[in-house]
């Protein structure tokens, strides 16, 4: 007989399902199988159980192999880099709990840090935009329970955020969407003919870099104004119409993704996108929600955001807080070659950042806290592996609409593992003995 | 645990009627005893300062979702205020909206023991706590909002109370929230449609429930629990020209109600912010704007169950934010500045406009002088509590400000022949130039003081020194003999307690932040008689209409709530 933990969260994208189920062997050791997730969420928590999973921290000897260090060496090792360095980048925080982003922010502080998020090669311009011209927004169960325009604008949730369609935005039954998909009118904006646009009632097939043009087009129609004939490859009718379509509807819905916060335009795609819905909430309800990656990245936005003031691109080297995305973000410092160490937690940068950004941090002192051997781990001085948030210990996350949700301790780690709480407190402790003996 | 005596300070207690006599106050063990009770205390000498108990907050926004927001969306409110840490003290940053930590150093300096987040949208509970538990010193609670919830609307439209209770104690429970918060009842439902309720009696969409309804049923419901604040109230309407008809006819509601609660609380609705609703006129324009505070007040001075808070306008640059999701939007068209909204499913919504209350401006100096007016007319201090409603009216750090205005016609004076451009035409407009009623240091006492923590059913612990409440107590510098002479003093002194002792901890010591103290988190736990209808519809609900499980929902756990303090309430009689 399995035992099944129930209401379980899941800790991989911004969506934070939190209805799987998760079958333990008898003992409680082992998780045996997983319900209700998507594949990616399934294979995160079946991942954590692989036999030849790093236990111990490593470090990077001359010679370019790995040497197991303890817990205790892997701290002072990264204290010391930290407080050594005049200018570190402690960047990630996205694949991790609230309170082990609390325990890296006091760190930050400390030693004067430059702090960023996922956020930054990412939803980074989405908050530029909203500092601009505000988001009025909506959890996902208004949607679930009123939505009956659902835009999807250069995002694919098909893949990348699985059951989003199914738990809010297109399939569920609400309170006053009993119909389901029938209630609700779906309209993808997307270059690609994607698996989302392939299920859409109308599906704008722009043309690629052209997002802020036709998303002027859609306010100039919902004004009723004239367009000329083709704008970003779509027909001035079928402009018209889409702009009919979202004022007749009673609650209209935007949901975005990197196909317009990373194209040509960035923030400013948003800036209009965001006015389209202020302009909508003239005629009917609108909203607009991000799509979110990773689980809990929008959780580091609040947590600064409240101990700090800025959601990401945060620079303390001076002992008060500022903020300048494009100065003070990861890659612009890494580029200009100002930082002198790297920390990186809960993100593989070396999966997603620029190879010359890469390479930076493969030349630099450098640690990654990470469960997995990632590009980022690869590159680094010290690779420290630590218990899997969501899996095997608890912790607070926000969901992309920023609903914080806790998510849940299923196993126990292996053996003397230490959570990335535990790890950042050995730092933090650290990192104090060093400055008080300064 | 440190003794301490304070010696030769003035004394401000009106729950004992010390009115500013040389009396010593002691604290033992992080309570307060009489001065002959403590063995070798650490003496903290107040000559020629003003001792009062530590002020309480009945209403402000602090933490939370909306807030943090605020912080988020404008890195503009933190424009060259940023400072470093010293000390104890870590980094903060922010003017209207400022970090936790300024927050919680800036109540330290006035001298502030409690505070009370004044909306706490229940889904975003856990987010609120998160916030809470990172504001070191001070206690905090935090009210989550029912105005809008479906549960009370489908209950409250068949006029359900027990139902109503019963839901209102287990989402006390869940969300470890403190009391009943009402945001424009029906109005920010009707805002999931772009719609708002303007009157008590128009009808929510769907539900079929009005205004009326819900205020009365949540009154109702309060006194069945016996909860220890009262019903809290944002009604509908707010920052209308006119709307003081509708203030009175929600102020109406409760007449006759009798408050029943085991903690000496005597009102059974707080109007929060009063100032919002008390206008009259058809526009903001001079020629048609007028103030009704007189009238509004002077019904709360005819009965006996009513208190309320000023939310006076600081005239600055500040961030407004509310549960009243339809209000904001309304200003977002006024002032075409950025606008956040967020609809809580099932419970609420909220919004987010910067404001910049100008004091070129006719609007804006009325709304200064209404807030005051609130102030001034009330015939008894202990139902009139000083706030701005941090951030909406002005950011928190303008309390000494407004402390200032209450207390000196010359500084209010000054303010209309010097500051404000349309002074002359305030001055006819509404009452301020009639006004010539100074608040005295007593009154202070009991409007930041004795009074919110006896409407907040807290006045066993605070808002007095009566030997036997907790060891807060706070010191400012101001010598009440001879510091008349420039009201410029008070707004100095309020803003820069020599002394803060919190929980019998020294937190301020010669105006420096020396503890961050042992905060607490309040929260009510109201037991009820089993209610399976209730517990089914909850069930229900969870089931088929939110997004996350009845199991995900429940705050829990001492990285949310770390020093719980927790009141025990008993309804199953």
């Amino acid at each position: 007989m399995a035992k099944i933990v129930t209401d379980v969260v899941c800790p991989f994208c911004g969506t934070l399902c939190d209805d799987l189920e998760v079958a333990l062997s008898d003992d409680g050791k082992e998780i045996l199988e997983v319900y209700n997730a998507c594949a990616i969420g399934a294979t995160k928590f079946l991942h954590s159980q692989a036999s030849d999973r790093l236990t111990r921290p490593q470090k990077k000897q001359e010679d370019g192999s790995w040497k197991e260090v303890t817990y205790d060496e892997a701290a002072d090792y990264t204290a010391k880099m930290l407080v050594d360095a005049k200018k570190p980048l402690m960047y990630g925080w996205s694949s991790t709990s609230c309170s082990a982003q609390g325990v890296g922010a006091e760190i930050g502080e400390e030693v004067g840090a430059c702090m960023d998020n996922t956020a930054t090669v990412c939803h980074g311009s989405t908050l530029i935009a909203v500092q601009d011209v505000g988001v009025p927004s909506a959890t996902l169960g208004e949607i679930a329970n009123r939505a009956d325009r659902v835009v999807f604008w250069g995002c694919n949730p098909a893949h990348a955020h699985p059951r989003h369609m199914s738990r809010y935005s297109i399939f569920p039954r609400g309170f006053f969407t009993g119909k389901g998909s029938k209630s609700r009118q779906m309209i993808v904006v997307d270059p690609r003919n994607t698996d989302t646009a392939k299920m859409a009632d109308v599906h704008l097939q722009l043309e690629q870099g052209h997002d802020y043009e036709l998303l002027s087009a859609i306010r100039v129609a919902i004004r009723g104004e004239k367009l000329p004939d083709v704008v970003a490859g779509i027909s001035k009718e079928q402009i018209y119409e889409v702009a009919d379509t979202l004022k007749s509807g009673r609650f209209a819905v935007i949901f975005f993704g990197m196909g317009v916060t990373h194209s040509l335009g960035k923030n400013h795609n948003i800036d209009i996108a965001i006015s389209v819905t202020r302009d909508l909430n003239d005629y009917t309800k609108a909203a607009i929600v991000p799509m979110r990656g990773h689980y809990n990245v929008t959780g580091s936005g609040q947590v600064w955001g409240w101990q700090f003031g800025f959601p990401f691109c945060l620079d303390l080297t001076r002992g008060f807080a500022r903020y300048n995305p494009g100065d003070s973000s990861s890659n612009d410092l890494l580029v200009r070659d100002e930082l002198d160490a790297v920390f990186v937690l809960g993100s593989d940068p070396g999966a997603h950042f620029p190879v010359r950004s890469v390479k930076k941090i493969a030349q630099l002192p450098s640690v990654c806290i990470d469960p997995h051997i990632t590009p980022t781990s690869a590159v680094s001085k010290m690779h420290v592996p630590v218990a899997f948030v969501g899996v095997e210990v608890g912790g607070c996350a926000y969901r992309m609409d920023n609903v914080p949700i806790e998510t849940k301790k299923v196993v126990e780690p292996p053996e003397g593992m230490l959570t990335d709480e535990e790890f950042l407190q050995l730092v933090l402790n650290r990192v104090r003995e060093l400055k008080g003996a300064a | 645990m440190t003794d301490y005596l304070i010696k030769n300070g003035f004394v401000f207690d009106p729950v004992q009627g010390i009115n500013g006599d040389k009396v010593d106050v002691a604290i033992k063990d992080g309570k307060i005893v009489d001065a002959g009770d403590v063995t070798n205390p650490t003496i903290i000498d107040a000559t020629g300062m003003t001792v009062m108990a530590a002020a309480v907050d009945i209403h402000a926004h602090v933490a939370g979702p909306k807030v943090n927001m605020g912080r988020n969306f404008r890195p503009e409110d933190k424009l060259f205020n940023c400072t470093a840490g010293s000390g104890m003290k870590r980094m903060e940053g922010g003017f209207s909206v400022p970090t936790v930590l300024r927050t919680a150093y800036l109540y330290a300096r006035m001298g502030f023991g409690f505070s009370m987040e004044a909306a706490m949208p229940p889904l975003y509970a856990r987010h609120t706590h998160e916030e809470i538990r990172d504001t070191p010193i001070i206690d905090q609670g935090a009210l989550p909002v029912f105005g809008n919830n479906w549960f009370v609307l489908e209950y409250l439209k068949e006029n359900e109370i027990e139902n109503t209770a019963a839901y209102i104690a287990w989402l006390l429970n869940q969300t470890k929230g403190f009391g009943v918060k009402c945001v424009n009842p029906g109005g920010t439902e009707s805002w999931g449609w772009g719609l708002n309720c303007e009157t008590v009696d128009d009808v929510v969409p769907y539900f079929d429930v009005t205004p009326r309804q819900i205020v009365s049923g949540l009154i109702e419901a309060n006194e069945y629990l016996g909860l220890p604040h009262c019903m809290h109230v944002h009604g509908n309407s707010l920052g209308e020209p006119g709307n003081y008809g509708i203030t009175l006819d929600t102020l109406k509601i409760a007449e006759g109600v009798k408050p029943q609660n085991d903690f000496g609380r005597e009102v059974v609705l707080h109007n929060t912010h009063l100032q919002f609703h008390c206008y009259g006129g058809e526009s903001y324009a001079s020629k048609s704007f007028e103030s009704k505070s007189k009238e509004v007040v002077n019904y709360i001075n005819s009965v006996d169950n009513i208190s309320y808070d000023l939310g006076v306008v600081t005239l600055d640059e500040t961030t407004t934010m509310t549960a009243d999701g339809p209000f904001e939007h309304h200003l977002s068209h006024m002032n075409n500045l950025k606008w956040a909204n967020t609809d809580v499913e099932l419970e609420t919504g909220s919004g987010i406009v910067p404001f910049i209350y100008n004091p070129k401006t006719f609007i804006a100096g009325a709304q200064w002088a209404i807030g005051l007016e609130c102030g001034l007319f009330i015939k008894d201090p202990m139902r009139a509590y000083i706030t701005t409603d941090a951030p909406n009216a002005g950011p928190l750090c303008r309390y000494p400000r407004v402390y200032k205005w209450l207390m000196s016609a010359k500084a209010r004076d000054d303010m209309l022949d010097n500051t404000l451009k349309y002074g002359d035409k305030i001055r006819e407009r509404c009452y301020i130039g009639e006004l010539d009623r100074e608040i005295s240091l007593y009154e202070l006492a009991m409007m930041t003081r004795a009074g919110p923590a006896k409407t907040l059913g807290l006045s066993h612990m605070f808002g007095s020194l009566k030997p036997g409440l907790e060891g807060d107590v706070a010191v400012y510098p101001y010598n009440p003999e001879t510091d008349t002479d420039d009201p410029e003093k008070i707004e100095y002194a309020f803003g820069n307690a020599a002394y803060l002792i919190k929980g019998g901890k020294l937190i301020v010591k010669e105006g420096e932040i020396v503890d961050m103290g042992n905060k607490r988190t309040f929260w009510v736990n109201a037991k009820v008689n089993e209610n399976p209808m209730v517990e089914r519809d909850i069930s229900e609900k969870f089931r088929r209409y939110y997004t996350v499980t009845q199991n995900n929902y429940t705050v829990e756990g001492p990285h949310f709530v770390p020093n719980p303090y927790v009141i025990e309430v008993d309804a199953t009689k």
